[in-house]
């Protein structure tokens, strides 16, 4: 158990360290980060004092050594475009794209398990085969196409919700949220829904097929012979059997929340972190740029890692399976 | 697949041996795939011969008259039969913006399909029949990779190219640096599938046999296991391709894609969204329609194909 964590948590500090490099060769060698700050008509010594003073003239490993310090702590200096500290503008939008993505996240989970339950229950009733033609249409809908749509239908013909921003903030401590005020919430709806959307087919679709996979194995047949009422084979059998997978892809899922939120931003002027990231993409701000991914990779090795260990908690038989092929591979 | 039951002639005739197999059948069988397979041979075919088949070629300056700028759709009352879905901000006919659009969507979603398939396909056969080192390192990265969403990676390695570009590159360049960030993006789920088959198929008999007489590691792999995986890599790719113009479309609409001079459907619905709020709806919802179409129909296709080749579901 404790090898098999600590193998966990050495992945994932390999994989932040790949992306920290990553973004550490953007910023260091994207651009001439001394012509981003010093004027056009700055002479070659200005530039090579401003060179000293930025270390850039260090070694290359020093000046990485560097990057990962300033990177734990927060710092990772001033955006070009707005020539404010990057880990100010980070946590004035993170609220913002937090709350968007919890929202979302909850929307989904509610909607997708019910469905995908029912639809695996009742496998061959139309309303099953009309909720899979559907959540099929779900997944070929671009998220950016939803939001279109969506904003077209409510905020242009009907006029009922706001097509852009947060409507009012209400600010607690550093922490800005939109749920104290009724224009926040009317908000919020629109781009939840825009960003839930294409999530909950997924987990109404992943929760399907594993419940009909559950259904076939000898265990259900076994409790249907008993005579067991349907209920409790549906939900205290097969339902909790199909948790593990479940609890997965919903967990990866919020990863690929917080990157899809950056079209859902975009599309509804959201003024969250991938709103900022894309508006850095198009100024070729990269400090913000390397920032947003180190920031969004740590979020998503963290997933990652309870994931796995939930899954390791969760599932008993894997624990009976790393003991008996310890050292084997996968 | 179509394996033959012993005691049965096999019909010598390839078209005979289509029509005669197991796919063919469950094809035909299923309505729902036998429109979408229509549908999305109609997109491909209007890509494909766009300078004919398109009424009129919306990016020749020559033949736009300003004057015909912001036309409803043909059965509105102020519309045109000359222009069947309107006309956008500079009096291009939507209908034709569309099909060169859908040109530009599916040149780039089959490229990069094919360029995340070449690398997927080639280091999973690589990581799958070497193992040791090679599948270590292969599988790692792959994994590493797949810790970050595709578009985000995709969206990453664009923003750079477009930095590191001279801007007078930058518009010329924009399609090939597309390909590059969206197959890159791609390529591990074809890298684990293929390893995964590698490793089955690694251990078969004839693969035995080859190697025993000596056959080169090269050759047997190329020759005789690719083929062997090429079933679960194809379904793959059908759904990379759906996925391949999606991802295409957010890019562009994002405005990091493909420049408005040579418009792809994601584009024309981002230049199109500028007119939603005073009432020009169609510039944007017909290039919307047309994306999720062809995604549909793709996808549609790609689910059918996953469960004619898996013999579980037979």
């Amino acid at each position: 158990m404790t090898a098999y964590i600590l193998q966990r948590v050495f992945q994932a500090v390999a994989v932040m360290i790949v992306v920290a490099f990553v973004s550490f060769l953007l910023f260091n060698f994207v651009g001439d980060p001394v012509d981003n700050m010093v004027g056009q008509e700055a002479s070659f010594e200005d530039r090579e004092a401003m060179r000293d003073s930025l270390g850039l003239n260090d070694p290359f490993i020093v000046q990485f050594g560097r990057f990962l310090g300033n990177a734990v702590q927060g710092e990772f200096g001033i955006s070009y475009r707005l020539q404010r500290p990057v880990a100010a503008l980070i946590s004035e939008r993170m609220p913002a794209t937090l709350e968007l993505v919890g929202a979302s996240a909850i929307l989904s989970i509610l909607l997708g398990i019910p469905l995908g339950v029912y639809t695996g229950i009742k496998r061959y009733a139309m309303s099953s085969r009309t909720i899979l033609t559907l959540s099929l249409i779900g997944v070929s809908l671009p998220t950016f196409v939803i939001g279109i749509l969506l904003i077209y239908v409510f905020s242009v013909n009907l006029g009922w919700l706001p097509s852009f921003g947060r409507g009012q903030v209400t600010q607690l401590g550093w922490w800005s949220t939109g749920f104290l005020t009724v224009s926040g919430w009317k908000a919020i709806i629109m781009p939840s829904v825009t960003l839930a959307l294409f999530q909950m087919t997924l987990i109404l679709r992943l929760v399907r097929s594993e419940m009909l996979e559950v259904m076939r194995t000898d265990y259900i047949k076994f409790a249907r012979a008993r005579g067991l009422p349907d209920r409790m084979i549906n939900f205290g059998h097969a339902f909790k059997n199909t948790l593990v997978p479940v609890i997965t892809i919903i967990g990866l899922n919020v990863g690929s929340l917080i990157a899809f939120s950056i079209i859902t931003e975009t599309v509804f002027q959201w003024p969250g972190m991938g709103f900022l990231f894309i508006q850095a993409v198009g100024f070729a701000d990269i400090p913000v740029m390397a920032a947003y991914l180190v920031l969004v990779a740590a979020i998503f090795v963290t997933i990652n890692l309870f994931v796995d260990i939930l899954y390791f908690v969760v599932d008993p038989r894997l624990r009976v399976e790393r003991t008996v092929s310890a050292g084997g591979g996968e | 697949m179509s394996d033959n039951p012993l005691g049965t002639t096999r019909p010598e005739n390839l078209l005979h041996r289509i029509l005669d197999s197991d796919i063919f059948y469950s094809f035909i069988r299923s309505p729902v795939t036998v429109v979408s397979a229509i549908v999305a041979a109609i997109f491909f075919f209007a890509a494909a011969f766009a300078p004919w088949v398109a009424p009129h070629n919306p990016f020749d300056p020559a033949t736009l008259d300003l004057m015909d700028a912001f036309t409803p759709p043909a059965w509105e009352a102020d519309g045109t039969p000359n222009f069947p879905l309107g006309t956008d901000d500079q009096g291009r006919d939507i209908l034709s913006t569309i099909i060169y659009g859908s040109r530009v969507s599916l040149i780039v979603g089959f490229s990069a399909v094919l360029f995340s398939m070449v690398i997927g396909v080639g280091l999973g056969l690589l990581a799958g029949y070497l193992s040791g080192w090679v599948e270590t390192i292969v599988m790692r990265m792959a994994d590493v990779q797949l810790t970050i969403p595709a578009i985000l990676v995709a969206l990453m390695i664009d923003g750079v190219a477009h930095i590191l570009l001279p801007i007078h590159l930058r518009d010329e360049m924009a399609i090939y640096v597309l390909i590059l960030a969206i197959g890159i993006s791609d390529w591990p789920r074809y890298a684990r599938v293929t390893r995964g088959a590698t490793l089955v198929e690694r251990n078969k008999e004839y693969v035995s046999a080859a190697r025993v007489i000596g056959v080169h590691p090269v050759k047997i792999m190329l020759s005789h296991v690719l083929p062997n995986v090429m079933g679960p890599v194809l379904v793959l790719a059908t759904i990379g391709l759906a996925l391949a113009v999606i991802t295409e479309a957010t890019l562009s609409f994002l405005g990091v894609g493909v420049p408005p001079t040579q418009p792809s459907l994601g584009t024309l619905i981002r230049v199109g969204n500028n007119f939603l709020f005073s009432g020009e709806w169609w510039i944007t919802l017909f290039p919307s329609l047309a994306l999720v179409t062809l995604v549909l129909s793709v996808n549609l296709l790609g689910d059918w194909l996953r469960d004619a080749l898996n013999p579980k579901l037979r």
